[in-house]
C-alpha cells in the first residue's frame, strides 16, 4: 500500500516538471493554436541561465533564486523574438508553424552545442534542497526530496500566478477574450497582436522557469529539451485546449500514471502503456479533458 | 397549420420525400437553440425559413443534417435521423449548403462536381482516372451555367459562381431535400432571379428548404413560409397568411421588408 | 492534353534510365551503396507526399513504420545467419537463456517475414487511423501522437536489449536470402531491387495522385466537413492514404537493412521521423518529383556535408527548413510553378500545398 502511496508521490513530481513545461505551450496553443517545437530549447536556455549565473555567483542557493526571474526573461525574449520574425506569418497555418519551430529548435540546439559544448554540464544543487522528507516510515518508507517539493511548488506558484493574471486583470481578460473569438475581440478593440506578443512571452518566460527546475533534477545539455517535450505536448493533447484545469488534472494524472505503472513493469513499458491510455482517451474525449466551445465548423 | 401540434404525434405515412420533424431540441451549454420545432414540408415545396437572428434557423438545418446533437424526432420518407452520422444522413438524400459558400478551393469546378457526384463508386472506380464526364455532371455544368469555367479552380470563382457550384453539386448529388443556408446572399439581381428560377426547377420533384434574409427574394419565390423566432415556430403558410399574422409582425416590427406591400415585382 | 500525359511518362523512362543504367555505371560500390540508402528515404518521402502533401495528415512518426519494416527484415536476417543452436548472435551476448522469444519465432520464415515487411505497418497504421481520424482527432493533434507513437516504439526498443538488441538495434547481417552480403555483386544487386521499389512506389503513387480517389483525399485535406455532407466518411478516405504511406516507409525499412546493413532506434525516432519530412518539405510536399528528389538531396546533403562541416550543416539544414515551409511551401518543386505563373501574369498568391506541380518527372 504505501509502496502505491510512493510511487503517487513520484507520479505527482513528474507531473510537476510536465506541468511546467504544459502550462506555457497550453497557454499559446490555446491562444493562437500555435504548437510551438521550439519550447523544449527555452526551456534548454532556462537550464543554461541558471548554469552561467552560477558560474557568476558561487552561492548555488542564490543564483537558482536569481535564475527564476532572469530564465523567464531569456526565455521570454527568445520567445517574442519568434514569435515577430516567424510565427505571426504562419497563424493561417498551424501545421507549418509546428514545423518551422522545430527547425528553430535545431537551430537553437546547433547554438548551445556551439556556445556550451556538446557535453552535458551539471549545477549543484543548494544546500536547503538537498535533503529528503520522510512522509511515511517503515519497510517501505516514502520519502519525498527537497527538489522535488521545490518543483512542485514552483509549478503550483505558476498555475496560480497565471490563474490570477488571467481572471482579474485587463491583460487576463484580453488574453481570455481573444481565445475564445478571436474576430469578436479585434472588432471590439482590442489589439489582438499586442496580446498574442504578451502571451507568447508568458508562455516563453514559463519554459524558461521550467528549464531552471529541471537543472535540479537532472543535466543540462544542448537536446535536453527534445527528450521531454514530447510528454508535455501529450498533456496539452489530453488536457484540451483553452482551459489551464485541463492542463493540470493532464499532468498530474499521467505523471502518476507513468509512476504507477514504471513500477510493476518498467520505463519504457510504461511510456507505451500511457500512450495507449491517451488514445484510449480520445476515444472518449477528442477534444480533451476542456475545451473553449465556440459555434464555428471547424 | 400554424400552431406546432401535439408533439408525440407519430411520423406521417413514409411520403416518398418528406420532411417531418417532431419536437426538435437543440442545446449548446445550457443555451437552447432549437427549443421544441415541429416542421412537416413535403415534396414538391420550397419552403423558405426566416426569423430574426438567433432564431436557430441554421441550427435546425444542422440538426437535421446531422451536425449539431439534437433530441426529437426527424423523419425523412420515413426513416429517422436523429443519431445518424452526418455521412449516412447525406447517403440517405439529404444535401446542404453552407452560409459562406463552401467548395474545394484547389480543385476544379468539375472534379468539385465529380466528387460530389460519387458518394457511392466502389474502390475499383475510385482508383482510376476519369475517364469521361458523368451525364449527371454534364447536365449540372449547363444548369448552372459553369461549362465555360469547367477547368478553373473552384477558389478563382466569383462568389456567385461558387454558390451556384454549390447548389450543381446539389443536383449531382441527386438528393431528394436540400437546405439551402442563405443561398442568394452577396448575389446581384439578375442573379438572384436566376437563383430562384432554378430553384423552382429542383422543387418539382424535391423537398427544399431555404434560409433567407431577402424578402424580396422571399417574396418572389416562396411557395410557404415558416417563421422561428427564439427557436420556436411562430408561424407557417403562405407568404400572404405568414405576412398578416400579427405575431409576425411584432417580431419584425421594425424590418420593414416584410411588413411593407409586396409591390409588383412579385 | 497530350503533352501531360507524355511529359510524366518521360520523366519516368529517365529516372529508370538515370537509376538502372547511369548510376551502376558511374558510380563506385560504396557510392552505390549510399545511393541505395537514399533511394529508400525517397520511398518514405514519397509516402509522405501521399499522407501529407495530400491528404493533410503531418506523420511526425514515420519512423514507426520504417523500424516495423526494418525490424521484420532485419529479424529474419539474423535468424537466417543464426548458427546451430538457431538463436541471433547478440541474443547469446545477453544472455536469454537459450531461447529464441516466441515472437521471433515466425519470422524464421522468409515468406512471413517479407508480408510482415507491409503487413505489420499497415495494420497498425490502419488500427491507429481507424482509433484517431473517426474521432477527428487531426491538425496538431495528430502530428504529434504519430510522433509521441515513433518515439514510444524506440524507447520499447531501447528498454527489451535482449530481444531486440537495445540500443545497437540489429546488424552485422552476412546473408540476404540465400545471397553474401559481403560480395559487391550481391549489394549491386540490392541497390537495383531498391531502385525498382522506388520505381514501383512512384508509378502507384502517381496513379493514386491522379484517380478520383486522389482528387477526393485533396477535398478532404482542404474541406472534411464539406465532404462528409456530401455522404463520404472522411475517416476512411485518410485512413486509406495514411495506411499505404505506412505501407511505402515499412519496406523502405526493410530494404534500408540489407543497404545500409543495420536498423537500430536511433534510425527510427523523433529527429529521424522528422528528417524523413524535411526532404519530403523542401523538395515539394505535393510533389511526387519533389518529395523523393528532396529526400535524396538532403540525404545526400548529410552524409557528405556533415561530416566536415557538422555545425555549419545544421545551420544550414535549418535555415533552408524555416525558408521553405515559410516562404515556399510548396517547396522547390513549386518554384516553376511560381515563376511561370509570376511572367503569364500576377495573381493573388495561394495559400500553402496543393500546388499540382511537376510531379512524375524525378529525373
Amino acid at each position: 500500500m504505501t509502496v502505491l502511496i510512493g510511487q503517487s508521490f513520484t507520479g505527482i513530481s513528474i507531473g510537476a516538471v510536465l506541468l511546467l513545461i504544459a502550462l506555457g505551450l497550453s497557454l499559446t496553443f490555446g491562444q493562437m493554436g500555435v504548437i510551438n517545437m521550439a519550447h523544449g530549447e527555452f526551456i534548454m536556455s532556462g537550464a543554461y541561465t541558471t548554469y552561467v549565473l552560477q558560474q557568476h555567483l558561487t552561492d548555488a542557493g542564490t543564483s537558482l533564486l536569481l535564475a527564476l526571474p532572469a530564465a523567464f526573461a531569456v526565455a521570454g525574449t527568445l520567445g517574442i523574438v519568434l514569435e515577430r520574425t516567424l510565427i505571426r506569418r504562419l497563424y493561417t497555418r498551424p501545421l507549418d508553424t509546428l514545423l518551422v519551430t522545430w527547425g528553430v529548435s535545431l537551430l537553437l540546439q546547433q547554438l548551445a552545442r556551439d556556445i556550451f559544448g556538446a557535453p552535458n554540464v551539471q549545477t549543484s544543487t543548494p544546500g536547503w534542497l538537498t535533503g529528503r522528507i520522510t512522509l511515511f516510515g517503515g519497510e517501505h518508507p516514502v520519502t519525498l526530496s527537497h527538489a522535488r517539493l521545490f518543483i512542485l511548488t514552483l509549478a503550483v506558484a505558476a498555475v496560480v500566478a497565471l490563474t490570477l493574471t488571467l481572471r482579474l486583470t485587463p491583460l487576463g481578460r484580453r488574453i481570455r477574450a481573444v481565445v475564445q473569438h478571436r474576430e469578436l475581440a479585434e472588432a471590439s478593440g482590442i489589439a489582438t497582436a499586442r496580446v498574442d506578443r504578451t502571451t507568447f512571452f508568458i508562455g516563453s518566460g514559463l519554459a524558461g522557469v521550467a528549464g531552471v527546475a529541471l537543472t535540479l533534477v537532472g543535466p543540462i545539455g544542448p537536446t535536453m529539451g527534445t527528450n521531454i517535450i514530447i510528454d508535455a505536448f501529450l498533456v496539452v493533447v489530453v488536457g484540451g485546449i483553452g482551459r489551464l484545469r485541463g492542463a493540470v488534472v493532464a499532468a498530474f494524472a499521467l505523471g502518476v500514471l507513468q509512476a504507477l505503472v514504471e513500477y510493476s513493469t518498467t520505463v519504457s513499458l510504461a511510456k507505451v502503456t500511457v500512450l495507449i491510455a491517451i488514445v484510449a482517451f480520445l476515444q472518449w474525449r477528442p477534444q480533451g479533458i476542456s475545451t473553449v466551445r465556440t459555434r464555428s465548423l471547424a | 397549420m400554424t400552431a406546432p401540434t401535439a408533439s408525440t404525434a407519430p411520423a406521417p405515412p413514409a411520403d416518398p420525400a418528406a420532411l417531418a420533424v417532431r419536437d426538435l431540441r437543440v442545446t449548446f451549454d445550457g443555451f437552447t437553440a432549437v427549443d421544441g420545432v415541429d416542421l412537416d414540408v413535403a415534396p414538391g415545396d420550397l419552403r423558405f425559413l426566416i426569423g430574426p437572428n438567433g432564431a436557430g434557423k441554421t441550427t435546425l438545418v444542422d440538426a437535421v443534417t446531422g451536425l449539431a446533437p439534437a433530441t426529437g424526432s426527424v423523419r425523412f420518407a420515413g426513416r429517422e435521423l436523429l443519431g445518424r452520422p452526418v455521412h449516412r444522413i447525406a447517403r440517405l438524400g439529404i444535401g446542404r449548403t453552407f452560409q459562406t459558400a463552401t467548395v474545394f478551393e484547389q480543385l476544379t469546378v468539375l472534379q468539385n462536381l465529380d466528387i460530389a457526384a460519387g458518394a457511392g463508386r466502389s474502390v475499383t472506380t475510385l482508383l482510376r482516372r476519369r475517364r469521361h464526364l458523368p451525364e449527371a455532371v454534364a447536365a449540372a455544368l449547363e444548369t448552372t451555367a459553369l461549362t465555360a469555367h469547367r477547368d478553373r479552380l473552384a477558389g478563382t470563382l466569383a462568389h456567385g459562381r461558387k454558390q451556384w457550384l454549390e447548389i450543381g453539386m446539389l443536383l449531382v448529388q441527386d438528393v431528394r431535400l436540400l437546405l439551402l443556408d442563405e443561398p442568394v446572399a452577396g448575389m446581384s439581381h439578375p442573379e438572384r432571379e436566376a437563383t430562384g428560377e432554378l430553384l423552382h426547377r429542383i422543387a418539382a420533384d424535391r423537398t427544399v428548404v431555404v434560409i433567407e434574409h431577402d424578402m424580396d427574394f422571399l417574396r418572389s419565390f416562396a411557395r410557404s413560409v415558416t417563421v422561428l423566432h427564439a427557436g420556436r415556430v411562430l408561424s407557417e403558410g403562405t407568404v400572404e397568411q405568414v405576412r398578416a399574422d400579427p405575431r409576425v409582425q411584432e417580431v419584425y416590427l421594425g424590418e420593414p421588408a416584410l411588413t411593407a406591400p409586396a409591390g409588383g415585382e412579385a | 492534353m497530350t503533352r501531360s500525359r507524355l511529359l510524366p511518362l518521360a520523366g519516368f523512362a529517365l529516372t529508370a534510365v538515370a537509376l538502372f543504367a547511369v548510376a551502376p555505371a558511374v558510380l563506385s560500390d560504396f557510392r552505390l551503396s549510399l545511393l541505395a540508402r537514399y533511394l529508400c528515404f525517397a520511398i518514405v518521402a514519397v509516402g509522405i507526399a501521399l499522407a501529407w502533401g495530400r491528404g493533410g495528415m503531418l506523420t511526425l512518426g514515420q519512423g514507426l513504420f520504417f523500424g516495423l519494416g526494418g525490424y521484420a527484415m532485419a529479424m529474419h536476417l539474423k535468424l537466417a545467419d543464426a548458427g546451430p543452436d538457431g538463436l541471433p548472435d547478440f541474443m547469446l551476448l545477453y544472455g536469454t537463456g537459450g531461447e529464441l522469444p516466441w515472437w521471433w519465432e515466425p519470422f524464421r520464415s522468409p515468406v512471413f517475414a517479407l508480408a510482415a515487411v507491409l503487413v505489420l505497418p499497415m495494420t497498425l497504421a490502419a488500427l491507429i487511423g481507424f482509433l484517431v481520424f473517426r474521432r477527428r482527432v487531426r491538425g496538431a493533434y495528430f502530428a504529434i501522437l504519430s510522433q509521441a507513437l515513433a518515439a514510444a516504439f524506440a524507447l520499447l526498443l531501447i528498454g527489451q536489449q535482449a530481444t531486440t538488441g537495445g540500443t545497437n538495434g540489429l546488424t552485422n547481417f552476412q546473408g540476404f536470402f540465400g545471397f553474401a552480403l559481403a560480395d559487391p555483386l550481391n549489394k549491386r544487386m540490392v541497390y537495383f531491387v531498391i531502385a525498382a521499389a522506388l520505381l514501383a512506389v512512384l508509378l502507384i503513387t502517381r496513379q493514386l495522385f491522379h484517380s478520383r480517389y486522389g482528387e477526393l483525399l485533396v477535398a478532404v485535406r482542404d474541406s472534411e466537413e464539406r465532404v462528409r455532407f456530401l455522404g463520404y466518411d472522411p475517416a476512411l478516405v485518410k485512413l486509406a492514404a495514411y495506411t499505404v504511406s505506412a505501407g511505402m516507409a515499412g519496406l523502405a525499412g526493410a530494404l534500408f537493412v540489407p543497404a545500409v546493413g543495420i536498423i537500430s532506434p536511433a534510425l527510427i525516432g523523433i529527429v529521424p521521423s522528422i528528417q524523413f519530412v524535411i526532404g519530403a518539405a523542401i523538395g515539394g510536399r505535393a510533389s511526387l518529383a519533389g518529395a523523393a528528389l528532396g529526400a535524396i538531396a538532403v540525404a545526400w546533403a548529410q552524409t557528405t556535408l556533415s561530416e566536415e562541416f557538422p555545425a555549419a550543416w545544421t545551420y544550414f539544414q535549418a535555415g533552408l527548413f524555416i525558408a521553405v515551409i515559410a516562404f515556399l511551401p510548396g517547396g522547390l518543386a513549386s518554384l516553376r510553378h511560381h515563376l511561370t505563373r509570376r511572367r503569364t501574369r500576377a495573381t493573388r498568391p495561394r495559400p500553402p500545398t496543393g500546388t499540382p506541380a511537376a510531379e512524375g518527372a524525378p529525373a
